[in-house]
Parts: structure tokens; sequence; C-alpha cells
């Protein structure tokens, strides 16, 4: 345990020293603080807008806060809202923590050194990912919590302390998500000896899941359930449940789910089903926060399991991988 | 500087002195039926080796031979398949933090951070080794003044020449105050000045601190004037090992001594007295040398003759083989 915190400390000290790590935190707050500002001005419209727009009825819903994180156009998954740019640009810092953790140390020659110290060998594995993940919670925490400091003085609207519990709930959320793809790229990390290699698996993967995937799982889904004008409503169904189900073979769509229902407690798992025509029939009333976790659970469970899983094979892998001296 | 030692630290001194001389004959390393498999194919086959504390031990052979295997099963980085190896009495398999405790390795590709300093380096193993913090800058300064790295403590490994780099891993191996050093190839890629000054401080380290060292290397000529002892490995088996020039006088002169003597002058019937001392088995002419094998050193009654024959000797010694000669001979006898 020593070890690991030894190699903890060492790695936090790196991290908050390392060029690489100013420029991400200095492009995750501009972007962040940049999404923030476009969501305070569209809610601070809002009032101007038609009786029939989102905005109004976001000024009769109770978690009016919470629009800060979500404006925009939420029933289409490819528009960009606060959610959403976690959402893609979580796994980019995840990959950058775990790409190179531990494929870094044996090229450098470092491995068979650090190793012959009196630790014991996974104390720098999981020294490593502990300190990647305080490293993506400082990260992820301080921009969401600076965006909501920013939101209460210019909206000039307290959070109510449900509001508050959601935000923190979502804080944990993306620190999950980001630990996945730690953890995925931690893997690669493990089992390529190249460094560069290691990245242009998890880039393209994380590509890939996250803004192609989106496309082509309904497209998937016509192919195998065609619907047609004359189809039955049972074929619809049938269509789009299975289009939700390919879509969510992605962690970012899972990941999106689960923030949708914590941030926007009216829509739940209706995210990613919602139609334009569905949403202006709605009638604001937000689901509490422990049912909205009766709709997340499952999404959650899967990328908590994928993060062990990916972290649980690079941890075996990892043990059982020969030392060498050269 | 002044350093204050207390009455406590001076007899814990003196205890660890008389301990030391005590255990300068005692097994540091023992390996019993040492075997590694992969997939198979035996990398080391039943090695039996012992190290005393002290010495300053050569394990030589070409690569793949199974060196650096051995070591890593001696610091518990990877298992034996069969048999078993000890350091200063623990189990490497068994109990590999303790071994690692006691013992320094300088791998054969030593990496550092190399945007961290020479000192941040160190900090960084004094801590993984449990070094207290009230500690830990005399012992970084210590070690680095030992191999004449203090000026350059906070410069940046990065721009360490490789000869620095090297001089910093021998700081980092004596950071741990160890009982075993292992070195793999402490000279490779070095110039001769800065392979000598290595060399020199490894026998200064020896001889002052008691590190007993365990030398892996290809530099033969160079380890060979420092080691105490060799093991000369092949193909995953130690076919040879003992002190060089016994090493030697078995392999070239099946356990004979062979004494080179040069005279002044070489009277007719020389050869034939040098023949009749007792022990010599032959006594024959090399150029300007006269070659003697015998079972025994006789250099003192070849003197008490060269003089009762009123000759000039101008040259006797023992011909001992260089390394060199041993390693390339038991290799090209395989």
């Amino acid at each position: 345990m020593r070890g690991a915190l030894t190699v903890f400390r060492k790695e936090i000290s790196d991290y908050f020293s390392s060029k690489i790590f100013i420029i991400l935190l200095a492009l995750i707050y501009v972007a962040g603080l940049g999404f923030a500002f476009l969501s305070i001005q569209a809610i601070k419209s809002a009032p101007l807008s038609t009786d029939q727009s989102l905005l109004v009825k976001v000024f009769i819903d109770e978690m009016f806060f919470l629009k800060l994180y979500t404006v925009g156009e939420i029933k289409a998954i490819m528009t960009f809202n606060l959610v959403r740019f976690f959402g893609a640009f979580i796994p980019l810092i995840g990959i950058l923590f775990g790409f190179n953790a531990i494929n870094s140390e044996r090229n450098s020659g470092n491995m068979s050194r650090l190793l012959s110290q009196p630790i014991y060998r996974d104390s720098l594995i999981n020294g490593k990912f502990l300190a990647g993940i305080t490293t993506l919670s400082i990260m992820i925490g301080s921009i969401i919590l600076i965006i909501l400091g920013i939101g209460f003085r210019a909206i000039g609207v307290p959070p109510t302390s449900e509001e508050i519990l959601r935000i923190f709930v979502f804080i944990i959320i993306c620190i999950i998500y980001g630990t996945f793809w730690m953890s995925l790229s931690l893997l690669f990390s493990v089992l390529m000896k190249n460094v560069a290699a290691a990245i242009l698996t998890a880039i393209p993967i994380w590509l890939f899941l996250t803004f192609f995937w989106p496309y082509i799982a309904p497209q998937l889904a016509n192919l195998i359930t065609p619907v047609t004008e004359g189809s039955s409503l049972a074929v619809q169904l049938k269509n789009i449940s299975l289009s939700v189900d390919l879509l969510r073979i992605s962690p970012f769509i899972l990941f999106y789910e689960s923030t949708a229902a914590i941030v926007d407690p009216t829509l739940g798992h209706l995210a990613l089903r919602i139609t334009e025509s569905d949403l202006s029939k709605m009638i604001a009333s937000p689901l509490s926060l422990s049912q909205s976790f009766i709709q997340i659970w499952p999404q959650l469970i899967v990328i908590i399991a994928l993060a062990l899983i990916c972290f649980g094979v690079s941890y075996i892998v990892f043990i059982k991988q020969e030392i060498r001296s050269t | 500087m002044n350093i204050n030692i207390d009455t406590v630290s001076k007899n814990k001194i003196i205890k660890k002195n008389e301990m030391n001389s005590e255990n300068m004959n005692e097994n540091l390393i023992v390996a019993e039926n040492l075997t590694k498999q992969y997939n198979g194919k035996s990398v080391v086959s039943n090695l039996n080796l012992t190290i005393n504390r002290g010495e300053i031990f050569g394990l030589l052979g070409p690569n793949g031979a199974g060196k650096s295997t051995i070591i890593l099963m001696m610091l518990g980085l990877t298992e034996p398949s069969s048999g078993s190896i000890k350091v200063a009495g623990y189990n490497s398999t068994r109990e590999p933090i303790k071994v690692k405790r006691i013992t320094g390795y300088l791998p054969e590709k030593l990496g550092f951070y190399e945007d961290l300093t020479a000192r941040q380096n160190l900090k960084y193993t004094a801590e993984l080794n449990s070094i207290p913090e009230k500690e830990l800058d005399s012992r970084i300064q210590e070690s680095l003044e030992i191999v004449g790295l203090e000026k350059n403590k906070n410069q940046a490994v990065g721009t360490f020449s490789k000869g620095m780099k090297k001089r910093l891993g021998i700081a980092d191996v004596l950071i741990k105050n160890p009982q075993l050093a292992i070195l793999d190839e402490p000279t490779e890629g070095l110039d001769l000045k800065i392979a000598n000054q290595i060399l020199e401080n490894i026998q200064i380290l020896n001889r002052e601190k008691n590190i007993t060292f365990l030398i892996s290397s290809h530099q033969l000529n160079l380890i060979q004037k420092i080691c105490t002892r060799i093991g000369i490995m092949s193909r995953g088996k130690l076919i040879g090992e003992g002190k060089i020039d016994l090493l030697g006088r078995g392999l070239f002169a099946e356990g004979k001594y062979i004494i080179e003597i040069e005279l002044s002058e070489v009277t007719g019937n020389i050869i034939e007295q040098l023949k009749k001392i007792d022990k010599v088995l032959n006594a024959e002419m090399h150029d300007n040398l006269i070659e003697i094998t015998c079972d025994d050193d006789v250099r003192p009654q070849i003197s008490k003759l060269v003089v009762e024959n009123n000759l000039l000797l101008t040259r006797m010694n023992i011909k001992d083989s260089s390394l060199e000669e041993i390693y390339l001979k038991y290799f090209k006898e395989e």
C-alpha cells in the first residue's frame, strides 16, 4: 500500500507539472466555459420566446438551474450542449491519462529499476490508476463546479439542494465514464509495447463509438427491421427498440442516457426515443432523484462493469507479464 | 563538514564492523538446482551457485546465456521453474520484498525520468524504499557524492550523458545502503576513462562499505581488473566458476602451474637442471623465455638454482590466462 501511495504521489505531481496536462486543462476550461456562456445566454433570452418553446417550459420547471448543463437540442444526440461536450471529451482525457502508463515505463527502462525496489508489482499499476482517477476527478469536478458558480452569478437564481445533489451525481457519473476510458487505454498500454500503437488504437475506438456509432446504429436497425410507410406499429416499435439497443453498445450513449436523466429529470430514459412533437406535448413533471436513479442504474452499472473489466484485465496481464532487464 | 557520532552510534558502527568481518565468509547468494523454462525450453538449467559476502563476482556469458534471468530470479521478478535461490537467507520467490530491501539493481537498459532532476529521481527511489524523510537529503547527497554527481543534482536527467546516467544508476543503487549490488553491464557504452572510474568506485564501495557486487558483463578485460571470482554462463549452464587464475590454470594447463622466466643468458644445461627440480614436469625454451610446467609453485627453488649457476634472473612470473582467453576458450570448446 505504501508503495502504491508513493507511486500515486509521484504521478499526481507529474500530472500537475506536465505541459500536456496544463494545456488539456486550459482547453477543457475554455470549451466548458464557452458552453456555459451559451447556456446562460439561452436561458436569459428564454422569456422573450413563445409560450410553446422548450425554454419557457424550463422556467416553470423546478429544476431550472440544471438547464445550464442541458440547454440545447437535447433530443438530438449529435447536437452539443455541456453534457454532450463532457460525453465526447472526457474519454479523450481518460485516454491521455492511461495510454502510456505502463509501456512508457517499460520502454524508458524504468520498469525493471522500479520493480527492483521493495514494492509489490501491483503498486505500480494501482498507484498510476488511482492518480489518473484523482486527476480526472479534479479536472471534471472543478470545471462543473466553476460553471455552477458562474451560472449562479449570471442567472441570479440559486440552485436548490436537490439540484446541487444532482450536479454531484453528474460529476460522479462523469468520473466513472472517464475511468472506463482510462482503464481501456491502460489496458492498451499494458498489451502494447509501443506507446504510439496504444494511443492509435484507443483514439479510433473513441471516435467510432462517440461520433460514428450514433449514425451507424439506426441504419443497422433499419437494415435488420426495415420500416416503410405501410409498416405496422409493431414493426416500427421493433425498429426503435433495436436502434436503441444497438446505440447502447456505445459507452457514450450509456453516459448520455445516465446524465440526461440526472440533469434533465423530465426526460428520464426517454432521452433516446423522444421526438419534437412528443416534447411539446410533455408535461413538466420532473422525476425525483431516486426515480432518476432507477432510470439510470443499468447504464451506470454497465459503465462501471466495463471500467472494472478493463482494469481487471490490465492488472492480471501486468502481474503476469515477464519483466526483462533490457 | 564535522560529523558528530554519539556513543550509541559508535557502538553500532563497531558492532556492524565486527559483524561484517564475521560475515566475510558467509554465503550471501545461494542458488540450488535453479531452473527456469520458457515454453518448455530451459533458459537456466540446474544452476548451483554460491556467492559470499564481500565478493565482487563477475557473471559472464554471451547474450541469451541466462545471466539476466538469474538476476531477475534473484530479485523475485520472475519465478524459477524449479530449484531455489536465496539472498541473505531470504527466498527470492517467497520473500521478494525482503530481498529487494537489501539489494540494489542497476539494469542493463537503465532508465530515469528525464524531465526530473537527479535529486528528484533519487528521492523517488528513496521513498519507494521507505527511507525516513529526515534521512532523505543526507542519503541523496552521500550517494551523489560517491559517484561524483553532487554538482549536477538539480540538473534534469535528460541532459545527462550516458556515463552520468550510469553513475546516477549506481547512486540509485547506493541510496538504500544495500548489502548486495547487482550491476548488469555497468560499463557498456562508456569510454574507457569513465568505465575505469566506475570500476574504481565499485572497488572502493566493496572495500569501504562491504557491499557484495554481482556484475554481469561482456567487457571481460575491464571486469577482470576488479572481480574476485567469476562464473561463466553458456546456454543456461554455469560452465566454469572460480578465481580467474585458477580457472585459467584448470583450462589451459590442466591444473598445473606455468612459470615463465627470463635469464641474462641461457647456458646449455640450465633447462635440464630446471627439469630436475621437484614437482617440475617440463621446461622448454620459447623465444627468450623458459616456460616451466609444474605441479606446485616452485619459484623459490628456481631462484636458488639460477643464483647457484651465477646467472641473472631478469624476469619470473606465473603465467595466468586473461579472462578473455578463458572466455574464448570455454566458448570455443562448446
